[in-house]
């Protein structure tokens, strides 16, 4: 049985919670939270063991590894305290605010030997994990042209009065949403050479971005656009999608179901065939021990514990794969707050002040 | 409980087999009319029992249904709570406790008085029967015979292990409103568990049942043997697997099992309706039935 705790009890930590709880080769050994009021509520029901502070959690309740979920600001100094104390980690996304420490996390994680992994749940997600398989197959051939897609209903109106809604803390649209398509790019393409055209605006929100778009450019690689928006009420829920050309053909995949179009010319995989092809994800995915909302939420800490129990080294969702995608989105931020800085007005007849003057 | 029930997911854009498929019928059923026009093919058809979640445009459902007691002598709601993107939605934007408090009833006086020492002790009672009462309201003067706890809040109290919270729910759902509490979970062996040991005794419990083992957690043969040994009533649903097993074949597997007194499905159509019907009238009589102690307090 591996002895695990659970920081950070939010919306993602309380469904972590739920799931990890109940796996069969797990003890639970604590929890902490800063909200006094939900240690109780909980430990007075459930008779999970509850503390206010980490430190006193680590002495007392002595786990060999931990599922972070804590705001994102919070994520690094309690990344580093448990790799110090020497135990397994698994933190929510994005991994830190700053991708330096991001990075300096992964290597020290991976010179103690710890299991390290970040939770970019789409990576467990059937039609997503087909798309790796078809790409690895060059099923496609060579990809030109990517549209790396969220939408969702999350900011509608301009209240909001948590974390989420502060730049600084790891909210926004860019940190929240974006985060995810980056983060598939990533995995399928690896680190981009460039970003260029960014662009976060505010559409409700008065301290954060609701919507991100741009390139992201591979010297040797396909171009790759970006556009997210959580405004969008027509969603009911989060949709995360990606397109992408090639030489040979076009794939399309969501949550749901992985739709393939291969030309003549293509190298088609076994079980496909030349013209459209459709995947849906409920014949992708492996039963999993429990289900809350998600195969692929619990696939992620299964694949934690297993990999804690195997001792293997490799990890999918790796502090170093987490580290990229903090990078990309540094270098997102930094493209849009100089293209604004730069922007200049155009005046009443539409030439720019620069000309006009 | 009828042989058949009539879910919601189309109403709702829920597919859990294609975003684009959710997405049409989002759009096909935004106007209500469409809805009560396959209500009435499914109330025509003798499938007179609409389990539901408590979504906002239910309640024009339910005003719809009130309005025309004549034409729906006999309709009756399994209400399942609670519509779980609206906290979810609510807890994003505000926090967990804030999003609770949101939605009690009667605002903040009314929740200072019953909740409020709820929320003071952390006694889950309070909390979780106010928040049960202003999920019912839309269904006031309604039929009301089963009521359920939705999955996702059924499962993460699992999860969390909350156990308390299923006997107040079974609690207050008998005595307030003197109906039989349901429970909908992907994770059946486990409730059951759970559910015996708080004393809820021969529960209603709708999970995925179907031929391929889908979304049944704990794995097929668990599920064969509960449904074989266990004291429990048994409702199943995503019986085709999101469209993965052909109808006769997926509902024949679900007949052959033993004590399952329901199915729970979703069309969109009339002729998808009856046909549906009528594979489920013609292997109904093949399925077990179970020693009559089981039956005890069926609907």
């Amino acid at each position: 049985m591996i002895r695990i705790a659970v920081v950070g009890l939010g919306k993602m930590g309380l469904s972590h919670l739920s799931m990890i709880r109940v796996h069969p080769d797990v003890q639970l050994v604590g929890v902490c939270d800063t909200s006094k009021y939900m240690l109780d509520a909980l430990g007075k029901n459930t008779g999970i063991p509850t503390f206010t502070d980490y430190e006193t959690l680590l002495q007392k309740a002595t786990p060999e590894a931990v599922i972070i979920a804590t705001p994102s600001r919070f994520h690094g100094d309690l990344v580093r305290t448990s790799i110090e104390h020497g135990l397994h980690v698994f933190c929510e996304k994005p991994f830190c605010l700053n991708w330096s420490e991001s990075m300096s996390l992964a290597s020290l994680a991976d010179r103690k030997g710890l299991v390290n992994q970040v939770g970019y749940h789409y990576r467990f997600v059937g039609a997503f994990q087909e798309v790796k398989r078809l790409l690895e197959a060059g099923a496609i051939g060579t990809v030109t042209h990517v549209l790396a897609e969220a939408y969702g209903p999350v900011v509608l109106r301009p209240k909001g009065m948590s974390w989420r809604s502060k730049k600084e803390e790891g909210g926004g649209c860019l940190y929240d949403y974006a985060a995810h398509p980056v983060n598939l790019v990533n995995w399928f393409f690896g680190l981009p050479d460039s970003v260029g055209g960014s662009v976060m605006t505010s559409i409700f929100s008065k301290d954060t971005d609701d919507e991100v778009c741009g390139t992201i450019r591979y010297a040797d690689g396909p171009s790759v656009q970006l556009s997210v928006n959580w405004s969008d009420e027509s969603y009911r829920k989060m949709s995360t999608k990606i397109t992408l050309w090639g030489t040979a053909g076009r794939i399309y995949a969501d949550r749901q179901e992985c739709q393939v179009f291969l030309r003549d010319t293509a190298q088609v995989p076994r079980g496909y065939t030349k013209g459209w092809n459709t995947r849906y994800t409920t014949d992708l995915t492996e039963p999993v021990w429990f289900y809350v909302r998600g195969e692929e939420y619990s696939a992620q800490l299964d694949y934690f514990v297993r990999g804690i129990a195997s001792g293997k080294k490799a990890n999918v969702n790796s502090f170093a794969s987490a580290a990229e995608t903090d990078h990309v989105l540094a270098m997102i931020l930094d493209d849009a707050q100089s293209s604004a800085a730069l922007a200049v007005p155009v005046n009443h007849r539409g030439k720019s002040a620069l000309f006009g003057r | 409980m009828d042989n058949l029930l009539f879910g919601d997911n189309q109403f709702f854009g829920v597919n859990h087999m294609s975003e684009e498929k959710a997405r049409a019928q989002s759009i096909r059923f935004q106007n209500i009319e469409a809805v009560y026009e396959v209500l009435d093919s499914a109330y025509d058809e003798g499938i007179r029992t609409f389990m539901c979640t408590t979504h906002d445009r239910v309640e024009e459902i339910c005003n719809h249904t009130r309005a025309n007691r004549d034409r729906y002598r006999d309709f009756l709601f399994y209400p399942c709570m609670p519509y779980a993107h609206k906290y979810a939605n609510a807890a994003t934007e505000d926090g967990i406790l804030s999003a609770i408090t949101r939605f009690m009833p009667g605002g903040i006086i009314n929740a200072a008085i019953r909740g409020g020492t709820s929320l003071a002790t952390k006694d889950i009672d309070g909390i979780v029967t106010l928040l049960i009462d202003s999920e019912m309201k839309m269904f006031h003067g309604l039929k009301t015979p089963v009521i359920f706890l939705q999955n996702v809040v059924t499962d993460l109290l699992l999860g969390l292990g909350m156990k308390k919270a299923f006997r107040i729910f079974a609690d207050h759902i008998r005595t307030r409103y003197g109906a039989e509490p349901g429970f909908i979970t992907m994770n059946m062996p486990m409730l059951l568990d759970v559910l015996e040991d708080v004393g809820v005794e021969n529960p209603i419990v709708c999970a995925s049942i179907n031929k391929i083992g889908f979304r049944m957690c704990g794995g097929i043969d668990a599920y064969e043997q509960a449904l074989r040994d266990r004291k429990f009533r048994a409702i199943a649903m995503s019986v085709f697997a999101s469209g993965a097993i052909p109808p006769k074949e997926a509902i024949s597997w679900v007949c052959s099992q033993p004590n399952i007194h329901s199915i729970v499905f979703g069309a969109s159509s009339r002729s998808n309706i009856h046909s549906t019907k009528q594979i489920v009238d013609s292997l109904w009589s093949q399925r077990q039935v179970q020693p009559a102690s089981h039956n005890a307090g069926a609907v």
